[in-house]
């Protein structure tokens, strides 16, 4: 609606009746007002009488300048007169107010079961909303959350990490290559010496992001998305490792959940630990899920490698520190019962709006 | 102990089983049959018709078996039952007569290697019960995942002494009993080795008179067991040695070795050698080869040759066990992509000790199962050898990185029980022997990690790290990214992940010309399929294939957007530019099918809407979207296609997809996309925000129509009353956009609507009136526009 122009708030005011008498103006005001506010049918329309007669420019405030006008001896009379009546017209709007509230009615033709005009929000991919969450839980443990580059190079990818070039624990991760030296990054696990280069400890970081590896099938995607964690100080202790690594999981999932560690190999901790939860979809009864073990093995983990420190020019006889990996895909593969990893690229809007 | 509480010890202490398999569950279906009845089959002559009594049930099964006899007992299998040479005995009509389950032979359930008739049954057994309770059999075979560090456990030996540290036993392996032998072996071969670096030792022993055949059955079941194929007795020893010992071994044709000579030596470049494969290698000089006298006879380590194969006619054998350095192994089997058994070993290290024990077992299991002679002595050439140190062990250092309490004495306990010979040097302090097998101990972490896996990580006690506070702010990035995600999903857009990587032909479908930066593609070396060859330059190409795919599957109204990397490259050899950008995708309708609106397409305005309700919510500005030249529309169409502009710097793009970029990647539907440079967009984002006082006095609008060329841009009206910059106009409004009647052709009708206020009074009607009439008459002047009649 446009509104009119010039309108300006300008009130369309009876006219004041010189003509006439005061006090016969005042009791016809008085009438008319109080038959205005008995046919009055809405809150709108009280208040619109309200407006008209006891408003800043409204017709009593006139009435009762005029009445300043009246000769010395009219004016107590008529003044008296004149706010009676005034608040006679307030008490009548008041009433009138009421009794349209008590006697409000139905309102008619709403059907409350009709969809809503709404702007419906749309999804937060599982990904992001499982990384968001397990960075919020480190978050909270005072960790700050880094990135690092996607395209690697082969030193800090691998070397850096103590998997020399040639050496059996390549074959652990099936290597994008765009030249020798430049290498999708396998894992986010290269934001440990990038930010130990720069820093000293104390270190605590978690590093989310996007990992390659030249693998596809029902488990894997050639791209997928970890999350890496490290601590170095002074002290740090395997059985921190445990500590932060179970108070995790309780988080991340319930605090109910059992977790166990047991003795692997990455080359860039030493002693490693796998960490597994007892599984969410049988409680350990043993499924589908866990290939009938009971268990999830859901981190990779260990205390850093005095070769990694040493790399990045720490003093390892004053400084220790764990590190850990997570696979998002699959924590929210076990969250959300997500069945077949390739889904999470697929961008289908129906399988989005499950989350 | 069981079997499934050993394969969890062996998980906890670290060799991982992944699967256990009972070899003899297909036994489960295989019953004890009595044959009550053998009659002629009516319409065969080698068949018979048997009644088969199974305890309390009886049944007719036609046999062909010569040694089916009344009250024989015998395997039934029952329908159902998977035999393990693939056949899956069913309930059938065999020559008109039906037969309700197989009766059979040793072969035929891979119990023996007899095949000639029924396996015959001890008397004793009762009918009906499951053939493998009856005869007590059971085998679990497990599948052991090994990390690449632990090469001593590639073997049934190296199992073994784990399983010994946590039973609290010793592992024993077999004896080694050689037979006196003929002969001298020195006197009738050599070995020399001409390159110790790839092969620091070499040894040998020398078997005559060897009858090549099929191994026994319980040898060929032993490889069958593990899933190696049995080729002759001689194969399958220095397979089931390696299994044994995890020592490779290779059995040479002795009479095929020219002069009988063995030389190592690395092969010449370009050189060709035909693998037992039957595959035709292309060597180059790195490569170590085993030779004879006049040609390669091996890929040392790798592979042996065509050329010195044991055959049915071979009757000496010269057998081998090296030592081969790992990084030389590994190097060869990778370019020449032959990954084997031996190769995998190798290249993880065997025991460089190992060498004698496991010569020796071969040799003996040949002179006993090939019927041959051993020849006397034994060659072994070696050059510096790689050997263990012993490492000193303070176990106040081991406490401390485990948070563990163990005292020195526990810790030498739990060491010896793997063979870690210990002795103490102090209060504090172990010093450690290291077995030759243990290729994977180097430092005293190595041995804080021994003892904390022979402890068992659960004996680790759970603590918390004394943590400092934190004293760096959260990346801005990070915060952003948060925000422009909570933004978009509450304006109905669904976030997508794509790959990073696209079809190289991304570039052309995107129209894109030659000398853009987003042509400068990453290839990648080794891609898993063509789709996925070049990181993506854009995540156009992304959002256009998840529409492609959500179109295919019905879901036509869609609302997508990403946030990820691209890739500039800057050649292979260096690490790329990676650009965090922000893109978005409409297509379909502008809203859901809903009782209260049109089904109407979405348009430019939508998605540019999207894209200032972003910005707006960033609080970024000023913000200015121009439109794109035609010339410089890429894969998007003229004339729909506007460059963002933030703070005066081009960030990005926004239109209609161009019909061209529709067409390759088959769509079928309009589309509109925008893509924004993230990280650029970062320096224009602030957190700061100032509080003003918000105003005392009301406002007064006052609207203005004026008609002017269809081509004006709305934007030049808006900015040329801004620039006017009158003191009591607040702000300016577009409320109304028309064309068609009654407006002339090639002219539009805008209304602008503006506010007025002033800061210190209610203004009086008679101030803005005049005030307003001033600005309409500037612009209908500036714009030579007409007002509306």
């Amino acid at each position: 609606m446009r509104p009119r122009p010039c309108d300006g708030g300008r009130s369309s005011a009876t006219t004041f009746e010189k003509e006439t008498t005061v006090e016969q103006n005042i009791d016809q005001l008085r009438a008319s007002a109080l038959q205005e506010l008995e046919t009055a049918a809405t809150p709108e329309a009280v208040q619109e009488v309200n407006t008209k007669y006891l408003g800043r420019k409204g017709v009593m405030t006139q009435v009762l300048r005029a009445v300043s006008q009246l000769p010395a001896d009219e004016r107590p009379a008529a003044g008296r007169r004149a706010n009676e009546i005034k608040q006679e017209i307030a008490a009548a709007v008041q009433a009138a107010a009421e009794r349209l509230a008590a006697g409000a009615g139905p309102v008619e033709g709403i059907d409350v079961s009709l969809p809503g005009r709404k702007s419906a929000p749309g999804p937060l991919h599982p990904l992001t909303q499982i990384t968001q969450r397990i960075c919020d839980i480190f978050s909270r443990m005072g960790y700050e959350v880094v990135e690092g580059p996607e395209v690697e190079s082969d030193y800090y990818n691998f070397e850096a990490l103590n998997i020399p070039k040639d050496h059996p624990a390549r074959d652990m991760q099936d290597t994008f290559y765009v030249s020798e030296d430049i290498v999708l990054r396998t894992h986010t696990s290269p934001t440990q010496p990038r930010v130990m280069e720069k820093r000293q400890p104390p270190v605590r970081i978690i590093a989310p992001g996007k990992v390659y590896r030249c693998d596809s099938d029902i488990t894997h995607t050639p791209m997928f998305h970890q999350v890496e964690g490290l601590l170095v100080d002074e002290g740090v202790s395997f059985s921190h490792l445990k500590g932060t690594l179970t108070a995790f999981v309780h988080q991340m999932f319930d605090s109910e959940t059992r977790v166990r560690f047991r003795p692997s190999f990455f080359p860039f901790t030493e002693p490693s630990a796998e960490v597994d939860i007892l599984c969410v979809i049988c409680r350990g009864q043993g499924c589908r899920v866990c290939k009938q073990t009971g268990w999830l093995e859901i981190l990779g983990s260990g205390m850093v490698h005095p070769a990694v420190l040493e790399n990045v020019g720490y003093d390892t006889s004053r400084y220790t520190g764990f590190a850990f990996g997570m696979g998002v895909e699959r924590i929210t593969m076990l969250k959300y019962g997500v069945d077949d990893i390739r889904k999470y690229f697929e961008n289908d809007l129906r399988f989005l709006r499950q989350f | 102990m069981t079997v499934d509480r050993l394969a969890h010890l062996l998980t906890m202490t670290g060799l991982e089983v992944e699967a256990v398999e009972e070899r003899y569950a297909y036994l489960e279906t295989v019953v004890v049959g009595r044959i009550a009845a053998v009659a002629p089959h009516p319409n065969a002559d080698r068949l018979k018709l048997c009644t088969v009594e199974t305890g309390s049930h009886s049944c007719s099964v036609v046999c062909g078996a010569p040694n089916a006899a009344v009250g024989m007992l015998a395997p039934l299998a029952l329908p159902g039952t998977h035999l393990p040479g693939g056949l899956t005995v069913a309930e059938g009509t065999i020559r008109g007569q039906s037969s309700a389950g197989m009766l059979c032979s040793q072969v035929e359930l891979g119990l023996g290697p007899d095949g000639s008739g029924l396996m015959a049954l001890p008397a004793e057994l009762v009918p009906g019960q499951p053939l493998h309770e009856a005869l007590g059999l059971s085998d679990a075979v497990m599948e052991v995942s090994l990390t690449p560090n632990r090469a001593d456990c590639l073997s049934v030996m190296g199992i073994a002494r784990e399983v010994a540290g946590f039973a609290g036993a010793r592992a024993k392996r077999p004896e080694i009993q050689l037979p006196a032998g003929q002969g001298d072996i020195q006197k009738m071969a050599s070995v020399n080795i001409e390159a110790p670096d790839h092969c620091p030792r070499y040894a040998a022993r020398l078997v005559d008179g060897i009858t090549v055949g099929p191994s026994p059955f319980w040898l060929k079941d032993r490889l069958l067991s593990v899933g190696l194929r049995p080729i002759n007795n001689i194969v399958d020893i220095t397979n089931l040695v390696m299994l044994e010992t995890g020592q490779p071994l290779h059995a040479f044709d002795f009479d095929q070795l020219a002069e009988h000579r063995i030389v190592v030596r690395t092969a010449a470049a370009g050189e060709r050698f035909t693998t037992l494969d039957g595959k035709e290698r292309v060597l180059d000089s790195h490569m170590l080869m085993i030779c004879d006298g006049q040609k390669p006879v091996a890929v040392g380590g790798v592979m042996g040759g065509m050329n010195s194969e044991i055959e049915a006619g071979t009757t000496r054998v010269l057998i081998e066990s090296a030592y081969f350095n790992p990084l030389s192994i590994r190097k060869t089997a990778k370019k020449l992509g032959l990954k084997t058994d031996a190769s995998h070993r190798f290249e993880r290290g065997v025991d460089p000790q190992g060498t004698l024990y496991a010569l020796d077992r071969a040799a003996q299991l040949m002179a006993e199962l090939g019927n041959g002679r051993l020849v006397a002595g034994c060659i072994d050439v070696k050059d510096s050898l790689p050997a263990t140190k012993p490492i000193a062990l303070s176990a106040a250092a081991t406490n401390r990185l485990l948070g563990t309490a163990f005292g020195r004495d526990e810790m030498a306990r739990l060491l010896e029980g793997i063979e870690l010979a210990t002795q103490v040097q102090d209060d504090d302090t172990l010093v450690v022997t290291i077995p030759s097998f243990r290729v994977d101990i180097s430092r005293p972490q190595d041995l804080m990690e021994e003892v904390a896996r022979r402890a068992g990580y659960d004996q680790i006690p759970v603590t918390f790290a004394p943590l400092p506070a934190v004293t760096r702010p959260a990346p801005k990035l990070l915060t952003q990214r948060r925000r422009i995600r909570e933004l978009f999903t509450g304006m109905g857009f669904a976030e997508a992940i794509t790959y990073s990587f696209v079809h190289a032909d991304s570039c052309r479908r995107l129209r894109l010309p030659e000398g853009d930066r987003r042509c400068r593609q990453l290839a990648i070396l080794n891609p898993l399929s063509e789709d996925q060859t070049v990181m993506r330059t854009s995540l156009i190409p992304g959002l256009l294939d998840a529409m492609q795919r959500n179109l295919a599957r019905q879901t036509r109204h869609l609302k997508l957007f990403e946030t990820g990397k691209i890739f500039i490259s800057r050649g292979s050899t260096a690490q790329p530019e990676e650009i965090e950008m922000l893109a978005g995708l409409w297509t379909g309708d502008r809203t859901e099918v809903a009782w209260y609106a049109k089904s109407e397409p979405c348009d430019f305005y939508d998605l540019k809407g999207a894209v200032e309700g972003l910005l707006e919510g960033l609080h970024v500005r000023p913000v200015a979207f121009t439109r794109l030249a035609d010339a410089q529309c890429a894969f998007t169409q003229p004339g729909a296609s506007a460059q963002i502009l933030v703070g005066g710097e081009a960030l990005g793009l926004i239109g209609q997809v161009h019909a061209q970029t529709l067409q390759a990647y088959d769509l079928k539907q309009n589309a509109f996309v925008f893509e924004l440079d993230l990280a650029r967009l970062m320096d224009h984002i602030t957190e700061e925000r100032q509080n003003r006082p918000l105003p005392r006095f009301p406002s007064v609008s006052r609207d203005v129509t004026v008609i002017v060329r269809k081509e004006l841009e709305a934007e030049q009206l808006l900015a040329y009353v801004k620039e006017m910059n009158a003191s009591l106009m607040e702000e300016v409004r577009l409320v109304d956009v028309f064309d068609g009647q009654p407006i002339p052709r090639g002219c539009k009708s805008v209304s602008l609507r503006m506010i007025y206020r002033s800061a210190e009074a209610t203004l009086e009607d008679a101030a803005v009136n005049q005030l307003h009439k001033q600005i309409s008459d500037r612009l209908v002047e500036h714009f030579k526009a007409e007002l509306p009649t």
